[in-house]
This record gives C-alpha cells, sequence and structure tokens, in this order.
C-alpha cells in the first residue's frame, strides 16, 4: 500500500493539531476499538468557521484526513463547511488507497457532529445528516 | 535522511554475500536440468545433493527426509493438506493453535470446508500453549497435531519436545512450522519427536522463494504438486538450483555462528527492549528469557496506532512491522495480540522490531533514541492520551 506525496505530506507535518479551548462545536467519532478516534474542534464567529483544531487516534491516513478537512473548512461558513464530502478530502489528498476511504468518511462526519453541537448550543435547529454506509458503521454498530 | 536501519528479520532477511556468491555459478554455467542425462546435469545434481544434505544436517534429519518446495508457506500447506488426504480414513481431526501463521491456520480452514474438524489450542498470556490442553483435545479421530515452533510475531518458543514426546506416545503425527526457529534455535528433529517440519531459506540469509518440508522416514503423505518426477516423486517441478544452493549454504552458516550470534542478538533484544519499556504506559508482549527467539522484541504503546509509528519511523529511517489492522489490511488486529488477551485498542498500538546479523548496538542506540520521541508526537496528536492526561490530572 502506497500513500500520496499529499497524505504523507499532512501525516508528517499536520495541520491544525490541537485542542480549541471553549470551543463553539465539538465533534468526535470513531473507537479505540477500531483504532481510530477523531476529534474536532470548531471556533465560529458570524456563522464562519474561524478556527478549527483536531486530536486523532489512528493510523497515517486518519491523521492526514483530519489535517486536510480541517483545513479545508477553516474560513468557510458553517454552511459550506457542511457540504464538506469526505470524496473532496480524498480528492484533496491526491487520492487514499480503497481500504482507507473510511478516514476520509470519520472526517466528514466529524465535522457534520462539531457543526450540529455549534448549532445546537447555539439554539439553532440541528442538521438532519445520513450516516455513510461504511464498513466502519457496521463494526461501530456491533 | 540517509539513515537505514532494518528492524524486520523476521519478515525476511538479506541473503548473505557468501551465499550468493555460491549461487551465482548456478544461474550461467551450471544451469543444466537436473533429470537431464548429460554432463551439465550431473553438476546440478550433484549440487542438489549436497544442499540437502547440508539442511537435513542442520536439524538432524537423513537427506532423504528432506524435500525441496517454493518455500514455507508451500511446506505448510503440503504438510497439512497431505496428511490429511493420506489418512483421512483413519479420522478428520486436526489439532492446531490460535497463533499459527495465516499458511497453516487457512490451510486449516480450508480443510474445515472440506469435512475436517479443527481444534484450535488457546495459549497464555505470553503465547504458550499447554500440554495439558493438547492432552485434552486429542481424539480417537485426530490425526495430526500442528503447532509452530516459534511464534514469528512474539517470538515465544513453544515446547516443541512434550508436544513431541505426547504425540509420539499417543500415535499421532506431529507437524511444526518452523520457518521462525531453523537457523536460529537448535532445532532436532530425531530428539524432539518431530513427523513434520517447514522451513523457509529467507529468514535465515538464505534466498527467498526456498524451503523445505522434513518427512520422516515411512510416514505416507500425499502430494501437493503433481508433475514430473522431481523430489523422489513427492514435489513435482524443476529443482530450483541455484536456491537449493543457496538454502544449504545459508543454514550451514546459520548453524555455525548460532551460539555467538544468539549471544549478541539476546544482549542487544534485552537492551532494545529494556529501554522501550522505560516509556510510560508500554508493554512487552511474548515471553522474557530463553524461551523467546534471540532477536525480537515486540511491545504495545497504549494511546496510538501501529501504523502511524511504523510511518514516522520509517521517515526517521527505521524500517520495521506492526500487529494493528491498519498494517494487516483487515479492520481487526493481529490474532497473536488478540490471542494473548490484549483488547483491540491495545494491541492496535503494537511495534515489533527484530533484529538480525547485521544489527549493531550503534542502530540499538539510535531507535532507543528515536521511537520515544515518535511515541510522544503522536501521543501529542491522540484524543485518548488527552483523556489519560487529564483524568491523571482529577
Amino acid at each position: 500500500m502506497i500513500y500520496s506525496e499529499k497524505v504523507m505530506d499532512h501525516f508528517t507535518n499536520p495541520r491544525n493539531v490541537g485542542e480549541i479551548p471553549n470551543a463553539d462545536g465539538i465533534g468526535e467519532v470513531g473507537n479505540a476499538k477500531c483504532g481510530d478516534i477523531m476529534k474536532v474542534y470548531l471556533k465560529v464567529e458570524d456563522n464562519i468557521v474561524v478556527d478549527a483544531k483536531f486530536k486523532t487516534f489512528g493510523c497515517g491516513s486518519a491523521i492526514a484526513s483530519s489535517s486536510m478537512a480541517t483545513e479545508l473548512i477553516k474560513g468557510k461558513s458553517v454552511d459550506d463547511a457542511w457540504t464538506l464530502t469526505n470524496k473532496a478530502v480524498a480528492e484533496a489528498l491526491d487520492g487514499l488507497p480503497a481500504i482507507k476511504m473510511h478516514c476520509s468518511v470519520l472526517a466528514e462526519e466529524a465535522i457534520h457532529i462539531a457543526i450540529n453541537d455549534y448549532r445546537s448550543k447555539a439554539g439553532l435547529e440541528v442538521w438532519d445528516y445520513k450516516e455513510h454506509d461504511d464498513i466502519h458503521g457496521e463494526v461501530h454498530e456491533e | 535522511m540517509n539513515k537505514s536501519i532494518y528492524m524486520d528479520h523476521a519478515a525476511t532477511t538479506y541473503t548473505k554475500k557468501e551465499v550468493m556468491e555460491e549461487m551465482l555459478p548456478y544461474f550461467t554455467t551450471y544451469f543444466g536440468n537436473p533429470s537431464s542425462i548429460y554432463t551439465l546435469a550431473r553438476e546440478t545434481k550433484k549440487a542438489i545433493d549436497i544442499g540437502r544434505d547440508k539442511v537435513a544436517k542442520a536439524i538432524n534429519a537423513d537427506s532423504n527426509e528432506i524435500f525441496f518446495t517454493g518455500g514455507g508457506s508451500e511446506a505448510d500447506n503440503w504438510a497439512i493438506k497431505g496428511i490429511a488426504s493420506a489418512y483421512k480414513k483413519k479420522g478428520n481431526h486436526i489439532i492446531t493453535t490460535v497463533i499459527e501463521h495465516h499458511a497453516v491456520l487457512h490451510t486449516c480452514e480450508y480443510l474445515a470446508k472440506n469435512g475436517f474438524d479443527i481444534t484450535y489450542l488457546p495459549v497464555d498470556e505470553y503465547g504458550f500453549i499447554s500440554i495439558k490442553d493438547l492432552e485434552n483435545a486429542i481424539t480417537d479421530k485426530t490425526i495430526l497435531v500442528s503447532v509452530m515452533f516459534a511464534n514469528n510475531e512474539i517470538g515465544t518458543i513453544e515446547p516443541i519436545k512434550e508436544i513431541g514426546a505426547l504425540c509420539r506416545s499417543k500415535k499421532i503425527l506431529f507437524h511444526t512450522d518452523a520457518v521462525q526457529a531453523v537457523g536460529h534455535i537448535p532445532v532436532d528433529v530425531k530428539e524432539m519427536n518431530i513427523d513434520l517440519l517447514s522451513l523457509a531459506g529467507h529468514k535465515f540469509y538464505g534466498p527467498k522463494g526456498i524451503g523445505a518440508l522434513y518427512v520422516k522416514k515411512g510416514i505416507k503423505i500425499d502430494n501437493l504438486i503433481h508433475g514430473g518426477g522431481q523430489e523422489r516423486n513427492r514435489r513435482a517441478g524443476t529443482e530450483n538450483v541455484a536456491g537449493i544452493v543457496g538454502i544449504g549454504k545459508a543454514i550451514e552458516l546459520a548453524t555455525q555462528n548460532m551460539e555467538a550470534s544468539n549471544k549478541k542478538l539476546v544482549y542487544l533484544r534485552d537492551k532494545l527492549m529494556n529501554g522501550l519499556l522505560k516509556v510510560p504506559n508500554t508493554r512487552l508482549n511474548g515471553p522474557i528469557g530463553e524461551k523467546r527467539l534471540p532477536g525480537n522484541s515486540n511491545i504495545c504503546f497504549r494511546f496510538i496506532e501501529g501504523e502511524s509509528i511504523l510511518l514516522m519511523l520509517d521517515a526517521k529511517g527505521i524500517a520495521a512491522s506492526s500487529g494493528s489492522a491498519c498494517t494487516s489490511g483487515s479492520l481487526d488486529p493481529s490474532h497473536v495480540l488478540l490471542a494473548i488477551g490484549l483488547p483491540h485498542e491495545i494491541a492496535h498500538g503494537s511495534l515489533r522490531l527484530t533484529l538480525g546479523d547485521a544489527t549493531t548496538e550503534e542502530e540499538v542506540d539510535y531507535v532507543l533514541d528515536t521511537v520515544p520521541k515518535v511515541i510522544q508526537r503522536l501521543r501529542d496528536m491522540s484524543p485518548l492520551w488527552d483523556d489519560y492526561i487529564k483524568k491523571g490530572e482529577k
């Protein structure tokens, strides 16, 4: 299995690692049993994601996906950030190996949960979200 | 980073120069098909005989009990399928263990789909099977016991002599996958009552693509590879002459060097393991002392994942392996680490470093300096580490 240079770059020098104190929204997905957990922190001002950070337990592509996904939503409106798909994350990384696509799904889901956490804390209606029918979903359901 | 430190000798070894040099003439000068009648062929036939003698001597077998194969996996497949097929009228029960290599496990799964009953013996926290469990598992339908000599992941050396003695007393055939043991620790098929034994050249500085199955005289076994009359009608296919020359030379060197090499490896291994275990929240997998393969170390680092460790070490010039799910291409971490009772989340963070003849103390020191930094860097990114630290502060 070979990772793209982009993946290796975002793994070796991950952007946005860390926590945001008093974050406006936090989203955590995955579990330790499966070997990956992603936690995304958002700072939102005037409906704009002014900062995004992450902490991830997982493989190279999980860390790279977290790094890329947080990069992609920074500076975007919450509405635009909501539309980020796992495919967009994978494409921005110049592709992920097929068995690693679930890492990009985790990034998408972590961001959705963080946004809904923000909306719920801000007294806004949470948005509907259909979870991916992904190998990880099956494992997590056991 | 130009540094290149190879610590994955259990995966494969480089071919030693002396071994390669002996092999080379058999690609060019002595290329004749050993089955032919002319002089050129006689040279290759002689080379095969010498290679066979050397392999036999290394495990205290007779030369006519050694059959060359395309590697360790073929030897395992042949031993188990060949005995199952030859003895199926006598019984359909095979006993093996939960920590075998996939060459044994998947062969047993295949046989299970074809009417055989397989018992998988459990192991204790260090990876040892219990003789009592084995004795209890034997029924009047049992035709074969297959227990690995030493485990490739955690280095556990199984009680082979006791297993051999028990199988002999119960008149059940005993196969051992000795791929990790031969050339590294003493193996004596007579003293240990071994009926069938698999070995592979590339684990002891020989070439890849050559292995052997030892079959004790008088044991009937069906063929796996059908065709020409090579290997006394037991294994068809034109012989890998250069490979046979190479495995013979490699096993001879390994046997000669074993004592001195092991003394060095045990020293370096223990230095490495003890140093890495100083990192907080780690655990050693497998036993300590003489019942562990001299070159094997396997440690779990909590709160991080193995593939990330490997990628970061690779960037620092260190080649290693892990039992994490991400490196196995499946969702589950190593079956061996789960079998010794590790929860999934801990098994994901395993790091196997296997040392070899070329390993130096400077390399061990570099690894001891590098690994803790990599571990800390990954822990600093891990939400599990955060949770752990916060819990500690409360």
